[in-house]
């Protein structure tokens, strides 16, 4: 949808219409004390040429690292053709067209990209993307509240993403919602349907299930989906789309499959861009659909019977719904959302799959290496997808220091989160690691921890 | 005919028939289907649930709208039309036969502030007049 600003002379001949002498004008009503924005401080606009001199000077800066993070946002190969299709004038655009004005094409790409997530996660409804995993998880946990009607407690993992869990309480804080903390097993990393045990009998309205954890393992889902929905309350599913090329979906999940499924999508041909945009997915059964928030787009046919697409159950946004709407997101993830299903569509089901075998395939290569590392250990005992936490004998904040040094990202350190890890870091692989990599990560970390246990004496 | 006699009404668009036992069901008018255009959906009250006069019990919503239904009198929902979650277009085709709710209520005081026919007419000649 093309951006085509006015010029001076379009903007004179629009204020004369509606009878304004300046755009200043239209803001009369604004309280004279309210309209004191002053820009001081901003210095005065640099031209294009000077931008990319500033910005090679600070990529320079920032070195050229192997990085073996993850830790919720992946490196993963994004195919040429995905941005130089989704970068097209028919797509590229920072606004989110409407009903009356998006076009068949945008929302025929936002159905395929619906029909591909419904697939992946196994439900049947998926919407038009929200705006990251985090928000989309608090949209997951407010609508099962709706749904479940009575309780306002919701469990959530120790093991889920700790950034997920401040942005699932700041975004529900206000709405009297009960969030607590189930433990996770020290031994093996993961949620245990014992733990749950204490919360029997006891009203709540869902379980959160991250699948991976955030240690990278994989939790009991079937186990944990059948006792929640023997509660009378309902699945969370909170997971990595590209696991999903492995694991089973969150509509398999336990007798019933999990009620709603969300995640970060960015691991899906959207770059790390230093965090953002991403863009969060949610799919849900379809007897809860007029609960779930965001837009969907509908296959219809017009007047004259031909097939179409169309902007579907709007009465539960907010433009119709108002104060009771199921959410005040009026807006998807489209630029994101158009590389996804064009990456998607570029994988297909047997390349997705493929791209997951490797990154564990990675992940258990680079682990088998380090098993020769003295003082490193593999903290948790449970199967894991491309993240393992590992156990340092010396300092990991120091240990970490070296490796960068030597121009290598480890992987994140935990203490920050857990402080009952002490020195643990969480290391990445995904498919962008060749073994020469692997074998580097292991020499590196040898030497950076040895080295690091000598001076600390 | 648009406004059965027989029945009660309130200026929220809802119809009131009142049955021998103190029962009552519960309807949208057919002034109330024909504003909201074709329903697609219909949210009737919890079975169970109490409810005060005038409080927010349940929803229709249409292609272009939603709106809220108000519990005419204070009291128990003792019966839900379950059609109406399968075929909510059955209340545009007759709205009077296509009940949403049964109440039992629970102030004997309130039946007489419903409008009757006449006072309902003229409420919506207003409203379609302003």
């Amino acid at each position: 949808m093309p951006f085509i600003p006015h010029t001076e002379a379009d903007v004179l001949l629009m204020l004369q219409a509606i009878g304004a002498s300046s755009i200043e004008d239209l803001f009369e009503e604004i309280p004279a004390g309210l309209k004191d924005a002053r820009l001081d401080r901003v210095p005065p606009g640099l031209t294009e040429m000077e931008v990319l001199r500033l910005m090679q000077e600070r990529a320079e800066a920032d070195g050229r690292y192997l990085s073996f993070i993850g830790a919720g946002a992946y490196e993963h190969h994004i195919p040429a053709a995905v941005w130089q299709l989704a970068t097209r004038g028919e797509f590229y655009s920072s606004y989110t067209p409407y009903q009356a004005e998006a076009s068949q094409g945008t929302l025929q790409v936002l159905y395929e990209y619906q029909t591909m997530m419904s697939s992946l996660t196994g439900l049947d409804v998926t919407n038009a993307s929200l705006y990251d995993g985090a928000s989309a998880l608090a949209e997951a946990v407010l609508m099962a509240v709706r749904l479940h009607k009575s309780s306002h407690r919701v469990l959530l993992p120790a093991t889920l993403h700790p950034v997920y869990r401040d942005v699932v309480r700041s975004i529900v804080s206000n709405q009297e919602i009960e969030l607590v903390t189930v433990p996770y097993c020290t031994e093996k990393g993961t949620t245990l349907p014992e733990a749950l045990s204490r919360f029997e009998g006891q009203e709540f309205a869902a379980l959160v299930v991250p699948q991976p954890n955030f240690f990278g393992a994989l939790e009991p889902v079937h186990a944990l989906t059948d006792w929640t929905h023997q509660q009378g309350a309902l699945m969370i599913a909170s997971v990595n789309p590209v696991a999903l090329g492995l694991l089973a979906p969150p509509g398999r999940w336990g007798a019933r499959g999990a009620d709603i499924a969300v995640g970060e999508g960015q691991p899906l041909g959207v770059p790390l861009a230093a965090g953002g945009p991403y863009f969060g997915f949610m799919a849900c059964k379809q007897a809860h659909v007029r609960q779930m928030p965001g837009r969907i787009v509908g296959r219809t046919s017009d007047v004259d019977g031909k097939p179409g697409f169309t902007l579907t159950l709007q009465a539960r946004e907010q433009h119709i719904r108002r104060s009771k709407a199921t959410s005040n997101i009026c807006t998807n993830q489209g630029l994101a959302v158009t590389a996804a299903t064009i990456h998607l569509a570029l994988l297909g089901p047997n390349g997705l799959k493929r791209v997951a075998h490797v990154c564990h395939n990675n992940l258990l290569a680079l682990l088998e290496r380090l098993k020769g590392v003295p003082g490193v250990a593999r903290r948790f005992a449970a199967p894991v997808f491309h993240e393992a936490v590992l156990s340092l004998s010396a300092c990991s904040t120091h240990v970490l220091e070296r490796m960068r040094e030597q121009r290598l990202l480890a992987g994140i350190e935990l203490r920050e989160f857990y402080p009952e890890l002490g020195d643990a870091v969480l290391v990445c692989t995904t498919e962008t690691k060749t073994q020469a990599d692997l074998d580097r990560y292991a020499r590196s970390l040898a030497a950076a921890h040895s080295a690091q246990l000598d001076a600390a004496g | 005919m648009h406004l059965p006699a027989d029945l009660k009404y309130t200026d929220t668009h809802e119809w009131v028939r009142p049955h021998g036992d103190g029962t009552v069901t519960v309807g949208i008018t057919w002034h109330a289907q024909d504003l909201l255009g074709d329903l697609v959906y219909v949210e009737t009250p919890q079975l169970g649930k109490s409810f005060k006069k005038g409080e927010e019990c349940g929803v229709v919503e249409s292609v272009k709208a939603a709106s809220d239904i108000y519990a005419p009198l204070s009291g128990d929902v003792i019966a839900v039309n379950q059609d109406l979650a399968s075929s909510p277009e059955k209340i545009n085709q007759d709205a009077y036969a296509a009940w949403m709710f049964k109440l039992k209520p629970s102030e004997p005081g309130e039946f007489n502030q419903l409008l009757d026919a006449a006072a309902y007419e003229k409420l919506i000649a207003s409203e379609s007049n302003s």
